[in-house]
Protein backbone atom coordinates (compact mmCIF):
# COMPACT_ATOMS: atom_id res chain seq x y z
CA UNK A 1 0.00 0.00 0.00
CA UNK A 2 1.06 3.38 -0.96
CA UNK A 3 2.20 6.23 1.49
CA UNK A 4 -0.77 7.86 2.27
CA UNK A 5 -1.84 11.09 4.81
CA UNK A 6 -3.49 14.28 4.77
CA UNK A 7 -3.38 16.34 2.11
CA UNK A 8 -5.60 19.16 3.26
CA UNK A 9 -8.36 20.09 5.94
CA UNK A 10 -10.97 23.02 6.68
CA UNK A 11 -12.88 23.07 9.81
CA UNK A 12 -16.13 24.80 10.48
CA UNK A 13 -18.42 26.07 13.64
CA UNK A 14 -21.44 28.05 13.90
CA UNK A 15 -20.95 31.30 15.35
CA UNK A 16 -24.09 31.09 18.18
CA UNK A 17 -23.34 29.76 21.72
CA UNK A 18 -25.05 29.52 24.83
CA UNK A 19 -23.77 28.87 28.07
CA UNK A 20 -24.46 26.23 30.59
CA UNK A 21 -26.22 28.89 33.41
CA UNK A 22 -28.41 29.95 30.70
CA UNK A 23 -29.57 26.22 29.93
CA UNK A 24 -29.49 25.11 34.27
CA UNK A 25 -31.51 28.57 34.53
CA UNK A 26 -34.62 27.02 33.02
CA UNK A 27 -34.41 23.21 34.60
CA UNK A 28 -33.74 24.81 37.88
CA UNK A 29 -30.15 23.26 37.72
CA UNK A 30 -26.97 24.68 38.68
CA UNK A 31 -25.85 25.24 35.69
CA UNK A 32 -22.74 26.96 35.96
CA UNK A 33 -21.74 23.86 38.61
CA UNK A 34 -22.83 21.14 35.46
CA UNK A 35 -20.71 23.06 33.28
CA UNK A 36 -17.57 22.90 35.89
CA UNK A 37 -18.46 19.21 36.13
CA UNK A 38 -18.39 18.43 32.54
CA UNK A 39 -15.83 20.79 31.78
CA UNK A 40 -17.82 22.93 29.13
CA UNK A 41 -17.99 26.32 29.80
CA UNK A 42 -19.88 27.29 26.05
CA UNK A 43 -21.27 25.08 23.68
CA UNK A 44 -21.73 26.34 19.61
CA UNK A 45 -25.90 26.32 18.24
CA UNK A 46 -26.55 26.06 14.80
CA UNK A 47 -28.34 29.32 13.47
CA UNK A 48 -31.82 28.31 12.06
CA UNK A 49 -30.41 28.11 8.39
CA UNK A 50 -27.66 25.51 9.29
CA UNK A 51 -27.67 22.23 9.53
CA UNK A 52 -24.71 19.29 8.51
CA UNK A 53 -24.90 19.93 5.02
CA UNK A 54 -24.28 23.36 5.40
CA UNK A 55 -21.42 22.65 8.22
CA UNK A 56 -19.86 20.51 6.22
CA UNK A 57 -19.91 21.95 2.98
CA UNK A 58 -18.40 25.11 4.50
CA UNK A 59 -15.29 22.84 6.23
CA UNK A 60 -14.68 20.80 2.63
CA UNK A 61 -14.73 24.35 0.84
CA UNK A 62 -12.15 25.63 3.45
CA UNK A 63 -10.14 22.07 2.49
CA UNK A 64 -10.46 23.20 -1.57
CA UNK A 65 -9.64 26.23 -1.15
CA UNK A 66 -5.93 25.38 0.50
CA UNK A 67 -5.13 23.68 -2.24
CA UNK A 68 -5.68 25.27 -5.30
CA UNK A 69 -3.78 22.87 -7.28
CA UNK A 70 -6.23 19.98 -7.09
CA UNK A 71 -8.48 19.82 -9.09
CA UNK A 72 -12.26 18.74 -7.54
CA UNK A 73 -12.80 16.13 -10.74
CA UNK A 74 -9.89 13.95 -8.94
CA UNK A 75 -11.72 13.16 -5.72
CA UNK A 76 -12.88 9.63 -6.48
CA UNK A 77 -14.82 9.47 -3.21
CA UNK A 78 -16.86 11.70 -0.03
CA UNK A 79 -17.87 10.83 3.43
CA UNK A 80 -19.65 12.25 5.39
CA UNK A 81 -19.88 11.34 9.20
CA UNK A 82 -23.32 11.95 10.83
CA UNK A 83 -25.59 11.31 13.57
CA UNK A 84 -27.87 14.59 12.62
CA UNK A 85 -27.73 14.01 8.76
CA UNK A 86 -31.02 16.54 7.33
CA UNK A 87 -32.36 13.20 5.71
CA UNK A 88 -33.00 9.68 6.86
CA UNK A 89 -32.72 9.14 3.16
CA UNK A 90 -30.91 11.04 0.93
CA UNK A 91 -27.40 11.55 1.56
CA UNK A 92 -25.59 14.29 2.92
CA UNK A 93 -22.45 13.62 0.69
CA UNK A 94 -24.08 13.81 -2.38
CA UNK A 95 -25.06 17.63 -1.94
CA UNK A 96 -21.48 18.46 -0.39
CA UNK A 97 -19.69 17.09 -3.56
CA UNK A 98 -21.92 18.99 -5.78
CA UNK A 99 -21.04 22.06 -4.00
CA UNK A 100 -17.64 21.99 -4.18
CA UNK A 101 -17.93 20.33 -7.99
CA UNK A 102 -16.49 16.98 -7.36
CA UNK A 103 -19.58 15.00 -9.26
CA UNK A 104 -20.25 12.95 -11.07
CA UNK A 105 -17.38 10.41 -11.72
CA UNK A 106 -17.09 10.00 -7.89
CA UNK A 107 -18.71 7.64 -5.09
CA UNK A 108 -20.09 8.66 -2.24
CA UNK A 109 -22.68 7.52 1.29
CA UNK A 110 -22.93 9.02 4.26
CA UNK A 111 -21.73 7.19 7.58
CA UNK A 112 -22.70 6.51 11.23
CA UNK A 113 -21.30 5.55 14.01
CA UNK A 114 -22.40 7.92 17.10
CA UNK A 115 -19.33 10.08 17.28
CA UNK A 116 -16.66 8.42 15.37
CA UNK A 117 -18.19 8.55 11.86
CA UNK A 118 -15.77 11.10 10.71
CA UNK A 119 -12.77 8.89 11.55
CA UNK A 120 -14.40 5.93 10.15
CA UNK A 121 -14.39 8.50 6.90
CA UNK A 122 -11.01 8.76 7.05
CA UNK A 123 -9.91 5.16 7.54
CA UNK A 124 -12.26 4.00 4.49
CA UNK A 125 -10.64 7.13 2.44
CA UNK A 126 -7.31 5.58 3.40
CA UNK A 127 -8.38 2.30 1.90
CA UNK A 128 -9.22 3.63 -1.53
CA UNK A 129 -6.56 5.87 -1.93
CA UNK A 130 -3.92 3.67 -0.18
CA UNK A 131 -4.84 0.84 -2.61
CA UNK A 132 -4.82 3.39 -6.01
CA UNK A 133 -8.91 2.86 -6.72
CA UNK A 134 -8.95 7.00 -6.37
CA UNK A 135 -7.07 9.65 -6.28
CA UNK A 136 -8.22 11.33 -3.08
CA UNK A 137 -11.10 10.85 -1.09
CA UNK A 138 -12.69 13.17 1.18
CA UNK A 139 -13.55 12.45 4.96
CA UNK A 140 -15.84 14.81 6.92
CA UNK A 141 -17.11 14.83 10.26
CA UNK A 142 -19.69 16.95 10.96
CA UNK A 143 -23.03 17.02 13.47
CA UNK A 144 -25.79 19.57 15.43
CA UNK A 145 -26.19 16.89 18.00
CA UNK A 146 -29.23 16.84 19.84
CA UNK A 147 -29.75 16.68 23.70
CA UNK A 148 -33.61 16.39 24.90
CA UNK A 149 -34.25 19.26 26.87
CA UNK A 150 -32.95 18.73 30.37
CA UNK A 151 -30.96 16.73 30.18
CA UNK A 152 -27.23 16.20 30.99
CA UNK A 153 -26.39 16.13 26.96
CA UNK A 154 -28.72 19.35 26.57
CA UNK A 155 -25.30 20.85 28.31
CA UNK A 156 -22.89 19.42 25.24
CA UNK A 157 -24.49 18.64 22.18
CA UNK A 158 -23.27 21.34 19.57
CA UNK A 159 -22.63 21.78 16.11
CA UNK A 160 -19.56 21.52 14.16
CA UNK A 161 -17.35 19.63 11.53
CA UNK A 162 -14.10 19.39 9.27
CA UNK A 163 -13.38 18.10 6.06
CA UNK A 164 -10.22 16.25 5.38
CA UNK A 165 -8.68 15.43 2.04
CA UNK A 166 -6.83 12.07 1.93
CA UNK A 167 -4.06 11.46 -0.59
CA UNK A 168 -0.53 10.54 -1.61
CA UNK A 169 0.80 13.71 -3.50
CA UNK A 170 2.33 16.65 -1.02
CA UNK A 171 0.81 15.07 2.20
CA UNK A 172 1.28 17.46 4.70
CA UNK A 173 0.52 14.69 7.62
CA UNK A 174 1.22 11.32 6.91
CA UNK A 175 -0.85 9.00 8.86
CA UNK A 176 1.77 6.04 9.57
CA UNK A 177 -0.78 4.10 10.67
CA UNK A 178 -4.78 3.42 11.71
CA UNK A 179 -6.60 0.59 13.63
CA UNK A 180 -9.56 0.18 15.48
CA UNK A 181 -11.19 -1.54 18.66
CA UNK A 182 -15.10 -2.49 18.31
CA UNK A 183 -17.59 -3.89 20.31
CA UNK A 184 -21.52 -4.25 20.87
CA UNK A 185 -21.93 -1.93 24.09
CA UNK A 186 -25.20 0.01 24.26
CA UNK A 187 -24.21 3.07 26.04
CA UNK A 188 -25.69 5.83 23.67
CA UNK A 189 -28.42 5.55 21.05
CA UNK A 190 -31.50 6.97 19.17
CA UNK A 191 -34.19 4.47 17.39
CA UNK A 192 -35.31 5.85 14.26
CA UNK A 193 -37.94 8.62 14.13
CA UNK A 194 -36.82 9.74 17.89
CA UNK A 195 -35.88 12.91 18.33
CA UNK A 196 -33.48 12.43 21.16
CA UNK A 197 -30.92 9.94 21.59
CA UNK A 198 -30.69 8.01 25.08
CA UNK A 199 -27.91 7.19 26.97
CA UNK A 200 -26.73 5.10 30.42
CA UNK A 201 -25.49 7.44 32.31
CA UNK A 202 -22.61 6.00 34.15
CA UNK A 203 -22.26 3.44 32.06
CA UNK A 204 -21.28 5.21 29.27
CA UNK A 205 -17.63 5.86 30.92
CA UNK A 206 -15.67 3.03 32.27
CA UNK A 207 -16.76 0.01 29.94
CA UNK A 208 -17.77 2.44 27.30
CA UNK A 209 -15.31 5.40 26.39
CA UNK A 210 -12.49 4.36 28.47
CA UNK A 211 -12.31 0.77 27.77
CA UNK A 212 -12.55 1.30 23.77
CA UNK A 213 -9.87 4.37 23.63
CA UNK A 214 -7.16 2.84 26.11
CA UNK A 215 -7.53 -0.55 24.68
CA UNK A 216 -7.51 1.16 20.87
CA UNK A 217 -4.54 3.70 21.85
CA UNK A 218 -2.33 0.50 23.60
CA UNK A 219 -2.86 -1.03 20.87
CA UNK A 220 -1.52 1.37 18.63
CA UNK A 221 1.26 2.28 21.04
CA UNK A 222 2.46 -1.98 20.77
CA UNK A 223 2.25 -2.13 17.10
CA UNK A 224 4.39 1.12 16.80
CA UNK A 225 6.50 0.56 19.43
CA UNK A 226 5.76 3.90 20.99
CA UNK A 227 4.63 5.35 24.39
CA UNK A 228 2.63 9.13 25.29
CA UNK A 229 5.88 10.64 25.27
CA UNK A 230 6.67 9.88 21.50
CA UNK A 231 3.90 11.97 20.39
CA UNK A 232 4.09 16.49 20.45
CA UNK A 233 0.08 16.41 20.46
CA UNK A 234 -3.02 14.27 20.86
CA UNK A 235 -6.27 14.45 20.00
CA UNK A 236 -9.32 12.25 22.03
CA UNK A 237 -12.60 12.07 21.58
CA UNK A 238 -14.50 14.46 24.04
CA UNK A 239 -17.72 14.12 24.59
CA UNK A 240 -16.78 16.80 27.62
CA UNK A 241 -14.00 18.06 29.01
CA UNK A 242 -13.27 16.19 31.24
CA UNK A 243 -13.34 12.95 29.76
CA UNK A 244 -10.20 13.35 27.32
CA UNK A 245 -8.62 14.78 29.89
CA UNK A 246 -8.75 12.05 31.95
CA UNK A 247 -7.83 9.03 29.68
CA UNK A 248 -5.03 11.37 28.52
CA UNK A 249 -3.41 10.87 31.86
CA UNK A 250 -4.65 7.67 32.17
CA UNK A 251 -1.90 6.78 28.88
CA UNK A 252 0.82 8.76 30.25
CA UNK A 253 -0.27 12.38 27.86
CA UNK A 254 0.92 15.25 29.62
CA UNK A 255 -2.21 18.33 29.74
CA UNK A 256 0.16 20.59 27.01
CA UNK A 257 -0.13 17.66 24.69
CA UNK A 258 -3.77 17.93 24.61
CA UNK A 259 -4.45 21.41 24.95
CA UNK A 260 -4.78 22.13 21.15
CA UNK A 261 -6.46 19.07 20.25
CA UNK A 262 -9.40 19.73 23.56
CA UNK A 263 -12.17 21.86 21.67
CA UNK A 264 -14.98 20.87 23.98
CA UNK A 265 -14.76 23.09 26.89
CA UNK A 266 -15.32 26.07 24.53
CA UNK A 267 -17.48 25.21 22.13
CA UNK A 268 -19.39 21.52 23.44
CA UNK A 269 -19.43 18.17 21.84
CA UNK A 270 -19.28 18.35 18.21
CA UNK A 271 -19.83 14.46 17.68
CA UNK A 272 -18.83 13.00 14.98
CA UNK A 273 -16.80 16.59 14.27
CA UNK A 274 -14.89 16.26 17.58
CA UNK A 275 -12.15 14.73 16.92
CA UNK A 276 -11.73 16.06 12.93
CA UNK A 277 -11.94 19.66 15.07
CA UNK A 278 -9.70 18.77 17.46
CA UNK A 279 -6.77 17.31 14.69
CA UNK A 280 -7.42 20.30 12.69
CA UNK A 281 -6.65 22.65 15.73
CA UNK A 282 -3.44 20.90 15.94
CA UNK A 283 -2.53 20.80 12.54
CA UNK A 284 -3.66 24.36 12.39
CA UNK A 285 -0.15 24.66 15.07
CA UNK A 286 1.44 21.90 13.66
CA UNK A 287 5.20 22.14 11.87
CA UNK A 288 7.21 19.66 10.36
CA UNK A 289 8.19 16.14 12.32
CA UNK A 290 5.58 16.84 14.98
CA UNK A 291 3.99 13.35 15.75
CA UNK A 292 0.32 13.61 16.69
CA UNK A 293 -1.73 10.37 18.53
CA UNK A 294 -5.13 10.37 17.81
CA UNK A 295 -8.36 8.18 19.32
CA UNK A 296 -11.90 8.88 18.61
CA UNK A 297 -14.83 7.01 20.71
CA UNK A 298 -18.05 6.17 18.95
CA UNK A 299 -20.77 4.57 20.81
CA UNK A 300 -21.90 2.00 20.57
CA UNK A 301 -19.33 0.95 20.29
CA UNK A 302 -15.75 1.55 18.89
CA UNK A 303 -12.49 3.74 18.54
CA UNK A 304 -10.48 4.43 15.56
CA UNK A 305 -6.58 5.04 16.63
CA UNK A 306 -4.18 7.34 14.23
CA UNK A 307 -0.37 7.22 14.61
CA UNK A 308 0.71 10.78 12.00
CA UNK A 309 3.65 12.62 11.75
CA UNK A 310 3.46 16.16 10.12
CA UNK A 311 5.86 16.48 7.28
CA UNK A 312 7.90 19.37 5.37
CA UNK A 313 5.07 19.90 2.69
CA UNK A 314 3.30 21.90 5.96
CA UNK A 315 5.62 24.61 4.88
CA UNK A 316 4.58 24.87 1.31
CA UNK A 317 0.54 24.55 2.12
CA UNK A 318 -1.59 27.27 1.60
CA UNK A 319 -3.22 27.39 5.19
CA UNK A 320 -3.74 30.92 5.01
CA UNK A 321 -6.32 30.60 1.93
CA UNK A 322 -9.15 29.41 4.57
CA UNK A 323 -9.28 31.31 7.84
CA UNK A 324 -8.07 28.71 10.88
CA UNK A 325 -10.09 27.17 13.40
CA UNK A 326 -9.10 30.03 16.22
CA UNK A 327 -10.51 32.75 13.76
CA UNK A 328 -13.46 30.82 13.01
CA UNK A 329 -13.92 30.34 16.75
CA UNK A 330 -13.32 34.08 17.39
CA UNK A 331 -16.20 36.76 17.88
CA UNK A 332 -19.10 34.37 19.13
CA UNK A 333 -22.69 35.74 20.00
CA UNK A 334 -24.17 34.59 23.22
CA UNK A 335 -27.61 33.48 22.83
CA UNK A 336 -30.49 32.86 25.89
CA UNK A 337 -32.27 29.51 25.82
CA UNK A 338 -35.45 31.71 24.21
CA UNK A 339 -33.58 32.18 21.33
CA UNK A 340 -31.94 28.64 21.35
CA UNK A 341 -35.10 26.86 21.62
CA UNK A 342 -36.24 28.53 18.58
CA UNK A 343 -32.80 28.40 16.66
CA UNK A 344 -33.15 24.40 17.40
CA UNK A 345 -36.61 24.22 16.16
CA UNK A 346 -37.98 23.40 19.83
CA UNK A 347 -41.07 25.60 19.65
CA UNK A 348 -43.75 24.39 17.99
CA UNK A 349 -44.92 26.64 15.38
CA UNK A 350 -48.76 26.47 13.47
CA UNK A 351 -48.60 25.24 10.12
CA UNK B 1 -45.43 21.88 -2.49
CA UNK B 2 -42.92 23.05 -5.23
CA UNK B 3 -41.64 21.13 -8.10
CA UNK B 4 -38.57 19.18 -7.27
CA UNK B 5 -37.60 18.76 -10.94
CA UNK B 6 -37.50 22.55 -11.31
CA UNK B 7 -35.09 23.27 -7.50
CA UNK B 8 -33.05 20.80 -8.90
CA UNK B 9 -32.19 22.93 -12.04
CA UNK B 10 -31.64 25.82 -9.90
CA UNK B 11 -28.84 23.55 -8.12
CA UNK B 12 -25.53 24.54 -10.04
CA UNK B 13 -26.63 28.46 -9.87
CA UNK B 14 -27.62 28.10 -5.93
CA UNK B 15 -24.58 26.48 -4.73
CA UNK B 16 -21.67 27.19 -6.51
CA UNK B 17 -22.91 30.93 -8.39
CA UNK B 18 -22.66 29.19 -11.72
CA UNK B 19 -23.31 31.64 -14.16
CA UNK B 20 -22.04 32.10 -17.53
CA UNK B 21 -19.98 34.21 -19.61
CA UNK B 22 -20.26 35.71 -23.24
CA UNK B 23 -16.84 35.29 -24.49
CA UNK B 24 -17.42 37.34 -27.49
CA UNK B 25 -17.42 40.82 -25.28
CA UNK B 26 -16.95 39.40 -21.77
CA UNK B 27 -20.41 39.76 -20.06
CA UNK B 28 -21.30 37.60 -17.45
CA UNK B 29 -25.14 36.63 -16.95
CA UNK B 30 -26.31 35.30 -13.51
CA UNK B 31 -28.77 33.44 -13.18
CA UNK B 32 -26.96 31.61 -16.11
CA UNK B 33 -28.35 32.74 -19.97
CA UNK B 34 -27.89 31.05 -22.99
CA UNK B 35 -28.04 33.93 -24.93
CA UNK B 36 -25.72 37.23 -25.35
CA UNK B 37 -28.43 40.00 -25.91
CA UNK B 38 -25.23 41.98 -26.62
CA UNK B 39 -23.73 40.35 -29.10
CA UNK B 40 -26.89 38.78 -30.56
CA UNK B 41 -25.91 36.65 -33.08
CA UNK B 42 -22.36 37.16 -33.10
CA UNK B 43 -22.32 35.36 -29.50
CA UNK B 44 -24.63 32.33 -30.18
CA UNK B 45 -22.07 29.74 -29.21
CA UNK B 46 -19.74 31.45 -27.38
CA UNK B 47 -21.53 31.99 -24.34
CA UNK B 48 -19.95 29.43 -21.82
CA UNK B 49 -20.42 28.45 -17.95
CA UNK B 50 -18.85 30.63 -15.68
CA UNK B 51 -18.40 30.63 -11.94
CA UNK B 52 -19.54 33.41 -10.22
CA UNK B 53 -16.77 34.99 -8.10
CA UNK B 54 -17.81 33.63 -4.46
CA UNK B 55 -16.30 36.95 -2.91
CA UNK B 56 -17.03 40.70 -2.97
CA UNK B 57 -18.57 44.14 -1.64
CA UNK B 58 -22.16 45.23 -0.05
CA UNK B 59 -23.52 47.18 -2.59
CA UNK B 60 -26.71 47.95 -1.04
CA UNK B 61 -29.01 45.79 1.87
CA UNK B 62 -31.96 46.58 3.80
CA UNK B 63 -33.19 44.65 6.99
CA UNK B 64 -36.37 43.09 6.66
CA UNK B 65 -38.95 42.62 9.13
CA UNK B 66 -41.64 40.96 7.68
CA UNK B 67 -40.70 37.82 6.66
CA UNK B 68 -42.06 35.55 4.58
CA UNK B 69 -42.87 31.98 6.77
CA UNK B 70 -39.29 30.52 5.72
CA UNK B 71 -37.26 32.94 7.31
CA UNK B 72 -40.02 33.91 10.50
CA UNK B 73 -37.16 32.12 12.59
CA UNK B 74 -34.37 34.77 11.46
CA UNK B 75 -35.69 37.90 11.26
CA UNK B 76 -35.05 40.49 11.47
CA UNK B 77 -32.51 39.72 8.98
CA UNK B 78 -30.64 42.02 6.46
CA UNK B 79 -30.24 41.06 2.75
CA UNK B 80 -27.92 42.35 0.33
CA UNK B 81 -27.18 43.25 -3.12
CA UNK B 82 -23.51 41.81 -3.28
CA UNK B 83 -21.52 43.73 -6.34
CA UNK B 84 -18.90 40.22 -6.44
CA UNK B 85 -15.24 40.16 -7.30
CA UNK B 86 -16.07 40.44 -10.90
CA UNK B 87 -18.33 42.99 -10.95
CA UNK B 88 -21.52 40.83 -10.68
CA UNK B 89 -24.60 41.57 -8.82
CA UNK B 90 -25.76 38.95 -6.73
CA UNK B 91 -28.97 39.51 -4.15
CA UNK B 92 -29.17 37.30 -1.00
CA UNK B 93 -29.62 36.97 2.67
CA UNK B 94 -26.93 38.08 4.79
CA UNK B 95 -26.17 36.43 7.60
CA UNK B 96 -23.48 36.20 10.69
CA UNK B 97 -23.46 39.35 10.90
CA UNK B 98 -24.53 42.12 13.71
CA UNK B 99 -27.27 44.11 11.53
CA UNK B 100 -25.79 47.84 13.25
CA UNK B 101 -22.97 46.99 11.94
CA UNK B 102 -23.34 46.06 8.15
CA UNK B 103 -21.79 48.84 5.99
CA UNK B 104 -21.70 49.93 2.20
CA UNK B 105 -18.69 47.78 1.33
CA UNK B 106 -18.14 45.85 3.62
CA UNK B 107 -16.49 42.38 2.34
CA UNK B 108 -18.57 39.35 2.42
CA UNK B 109 -18.30 35.94 1.09
CA UNK B 110 -21.07 33.03 -0.64
CA UNK B 111 -21.64 30.96 1.57
CA UNK B 112 -24.42 27.44 1.77
CA UNK B 113 -27.27 27.63 3.66
CA UNK B 114 -30.93 26.45 4.05
CA UNK B 115 -33.27 28.34 2.15
CA UNK B 116 -36.42 26.44 2.65
CA UNK B 117 -37.78 23.49 2.95
CA UNK B 118 -40.87 21.52 1.33
CA UNK B 119 -42.42 21.30 4.95
CA UNK B 120 -40.89 18.67 7.68
CA UNK B 121 -40.90 15.58 5.18
CA UNK B 122 -40.43 17.64 1.57
CA UNK B 123 -37.42 18.49 -0.14
CA UNK B 124 -34.73 20.71 1.71
CA UNK B 125 -33.64 23.56 -0.71
CA UNK B 126 -29.78 25.04 -0.15
CA UNK B 127 -28.35 28.27 -1.97
CA UNK B 128 -25.87 30.91 -1.29
CA UNK B 129 -26.21 33.40 1.46
CA UNK B 130 -23.40 35.84 2.15
CA UNK B 131 -21.61 36.47 5.41
CA UNK B 132 -19.20 38.91 6.18
CA UNK B 133 -15.25 37.61 5.46
CA UNK B 134 -13.10 36.33 8.06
Amino acid sequence: MMDVGIVSYGAYVPRYRIKPEEIGKIWGVDGKGMGKGLMIYQKSVPSPDEDVVTIATEAARYMMARVPEVNPQDIGAIYVGSESHPYAVKPTSTIVAEAIEATPAMTAADMEFACKAGTAGIQACMGLVGSGMVKYGVAIGADTSQGAPGDALEYSASAGGAAYLIGTEKVIAKINKTLSFTTDTPDFWRREGQPYPLHGGRFTGEPAYFRHITSAAKMMFEAMGTTAQDYKYAVFHQPNGKFPTRVAGQLGFAPEQIEYGLLTPNIGNTYSGAVPLGLANVLDHAEPGDRIFVTSYGSGAGSDAFDITVTDEILNYKRDNAPVLEKVMADPVYIDYGMYAKFKGKIIMSE
Amino acid sequence: MSSVAREWREIPGRYNLKGTKCENCGSIFFPARDFCPKCRRAGIGKVVPYNVCRTGKVYSFSVIHEAPDCNNAMKPYAVAMVQTDDGVLVSAQLVDVDLDKIEIGMPVRAVLRKLDADGASGVIHYGYKFVPNL
